[in-house]
């Protein structure tokens, strides 16, 4: 039997894992892309991962990662190791959609300043890992691309800044910005979603991921049409934030009133946006006039 | 048998023995009680235990996914009320469900996922009819899963309902009705409890006897750590409310043909949660399977494993019928 040889303990935000790989090259990249986190090798971690074949075979006959861990979906397609790193991010992904029962979780990606949260979420596509990445190389602190949690008893957003998974278009957007940087992954082509890049958050993101902000500003962002900021009423922005909410429903009132008291608490825009230009200054114009 | 697993049934024995536990030691058997469905159950057993802070918020985390499955569970079981309101057959809960609503001990912390009920058998298309018209669809379209099941099974191909995506199972027997033991199906519905509101369960005796029949009798073991702890919160709490609870388990273990397996269910559980018991070589292969998780919620042991495949499968259905239904299967791959 496959045993969990290598293993990588790991702190993202207030959220620890214990992942497990059968083979060194996933736990191998992970120490890279994540040298600045906390290692708390002496704690009891939140979630469990695993990664290992599909079947005894795929550990060496074209091998395959089956996405495994404390929570699992019966129907997860499995991975090519050569797509390792992005096997473990969808299984610490699946995890906190499954199992994260402290905090509401919204799919969203944030960004921080003054202490106030940028809170941005759409559909897949939308553009929200992309801008808070780019805001995160403007003077905004990077919180996460993939989840903001939301703590039901104070109301405050803790960040969870993974490594950022650029895909795509905005690989090459993020490289002409940055330039050729060891903050950037190997490019994995031919994923489920296309090309995906990593790249390693800012110092600042890593150095202050335990101080949760205040949320401020709450926008949907949409790609692909011209430039404009629109109003959005309290009842749609509490319905797209349950669609966005992988948990809403299993905490219950908690989340129900961690929901309404948001929605009610930050203002709230739909921007619509063609370039990576007038998204960062209707981003700026909306935080000048409401965050 | 797995350290790990053995941490873990000797939590649910003796809460007390939380305090020897190190940092690593809860790492894993947070990892198999969740793999396990188990984390429920130590939640409660651990209230008021001196636990880490980490230990204590993933109990916690527990406990209000419990609250949640819960109050899913009992909301499925009302619909099932509804559907079969007027039926003039009782409608018998199985398994978790019936344990959190006849409000047992083995309820608190029980995980459920799907709602399990057991019908009369002439009552089956009575029952399919209810069930379609109240918005519960079938979930395996292929024709020879479904002939499978109707031939052969003691349940109902799987239903979900449409709006709420929460399945039901629907039994008519106890066992396969291809299974060499053939529990008194019948006999469990006629003896049932029966609620004012129209629900019902299974006796004390028969609901042990029903249990043991799906741990020992069916299947490869799978969940076996979870379902060998029902059965002994089960038994403690019946033989507490009932001196001579035993003997009329045994009469009734007797006329199903499960004597054995309730005789031998007693002896685990008993070994596992209670007195520490010295088992035969036979019971300590029956326990190196269930308590088979590492510390990683991985299963290991795949000889004793593959061993307890076979023999489901085996107990299941006579030799020819048995090579047919795999070849069928592995053609369809």
């Amino acid at each position: 039997m496959a045993r969990m040889k290598h293993q990588i303990h790991l702190r993202i935000g207030p959220i620890m894992f214990r992942i497990g790989s059968v083979w060194a090259g996933p736990v191998k990249l992970l120490n890279r892309l994540y040298q600045a986190y906390p290692r708390p090798a002496v704690a009891v971690p939140d979630f469990t991962v695993r990664l290992e074949p599909s079947s005894p075979l795929r550990r060496w006959i074209r091998p395959n990662i089956d996405i495994r861990g404390d929570f699992m979906l019966p129907e997860a397609m499995p991975l090519p190791l050569a797509h390792g790193i992005l096997a473990a991010e969808m299984a610490m992904n699946l995890q906190m959609a499954l199992g994260q029962r402290r905090y509401l979780l919204l799919h969203a990606s944030m960004v921080e300043r003054d202490g106030k949260a940028l809170i941005m979420t759409g559909l897949s596509g939308a553009g929200k890992s992309t801008l808070s990445a780019q805001l995160g190389e403007r003077g905004w602190r990077f919180m996460g691309d993939e989840f903001a949690l939301i703590d039901p008893n104070t109301g405050h957003a803790h960040g969870f800044p993974r490594a950022i998974s650029l895909k795509n278009e905005a690989v090459e957007v993020m490289q002409a910005l940055i330039g050729a940087s060891d903050r950037f992954g190997p490019l994995l082509t031919g994923t489920p979603k296309g090309a995906i890049r990593h790249l390693m958050p800012g110092p600042d993101a890593v150095e202050r991921m335990d101080e949760p902000a205040r949320p401020a500003l709450l926008l949907f962002p949409r790609f692909g049409h011209p430039p404009a900021i629109r109003p959005i009423g309290a009842a749609e922005v509490f319905m797209r934030l349950t669609q966005s909410s992988t948990n809403y429903i299993t905490l219950g009132e908690a989340g129900f009133r961690a929901l309404t008291q948001l929605v009610h608490q930050v203002p709230a825009r739909a921007i619509d946006y063609n370039d990576t230009a007038s998204a960062i200054a209707l981003v700026e114009q909306t935080w000048a006039e409401l965050a | 048998m797995t350290r790990a697993s053995s941490l873990l049934a000797g939590l649910l024995r003796a809460p007390g023995q939380a305090v020897h536990l190190s940092v690593k030691d809860w790492t894993e058997v947070i990892t198999i009680a969740r793999a396990e469905q188990l984390v429920g159950s130590l939640a409660i057993r651990l209230a008021g235990q001196k636990v880490p802070e980490a230990v204590r918020r993933r109990l916690n985390d527990a406990r209000t996914a419990l609250a949640h499955a819960q109050t899913q569970a009992r909301w499925e079981v009302e619909m099932a009320r509804r559907t079969f309101h007027g039926a003039g057959y009782p409608v018998v809960l199985l398994k978790g469900c019936a344990y959190i609503i006849a409000g047992l001990e083995a309820g608190d912390g029980r995980f459920v996922g799907d709602l399990d009920i057991l019908l009369p058998r002439r009552q089956l298309d009575d029952a399919e009819k209810r069930l379609l018209a109240a918005g519960w669809e079938w979930v395996k379209a292929d024709a020879y899963d479904d002939h499978y099941y109707r031939q052969w099974m003691h349940e109902l191909p799987p239903l979900i309902h449409r709006a709420r995506d929460r399945m039901i199972d629907v039994h008519h027997t106890i066992l396969p009705l291809t299974h060499r033991l053939e529990p008194d199906a019948e006999a469990m519905v006629r003896d049932c409890v029966r609620r004012d509101d129209g629900i019902a369960h299974l006796n004390p005796a028969d609901m042990i006897c029903h249990a043991v029949a799906h741990l020992l009798a069916d299947g490869d073991l799978a969940g076996g750590l979870r379902n060998l702890w029902d059965i002994h919160q089960l038994l403690r709490e019946f033989r507490h409310e009932d001196p001579d609870f035993d003997k009329e388990l045994l009469s009734r273990a007797a006329r199903h043909g499960l004597t054995a397996y309730v005789l031998q269910a007693d002896r685990l559980a008993a070994h596992l949660f209670g007195d520490d018991r010295p088992l035969g070589w036979r019971d300590r292969w029956f326990l190196r399977c269930i308590l088979s998780r590492d510390g990683w919620g991985k299963k290991t042991y795949p000889i004793t494993r593959f061993a307890f495949y076979l023999r489901a499968h085996i107990l299941r259905m006579p030799p020819l019928m048995l090579v047919r239904h795999l070849f069928i299967k592995w053609r369809k791959g």
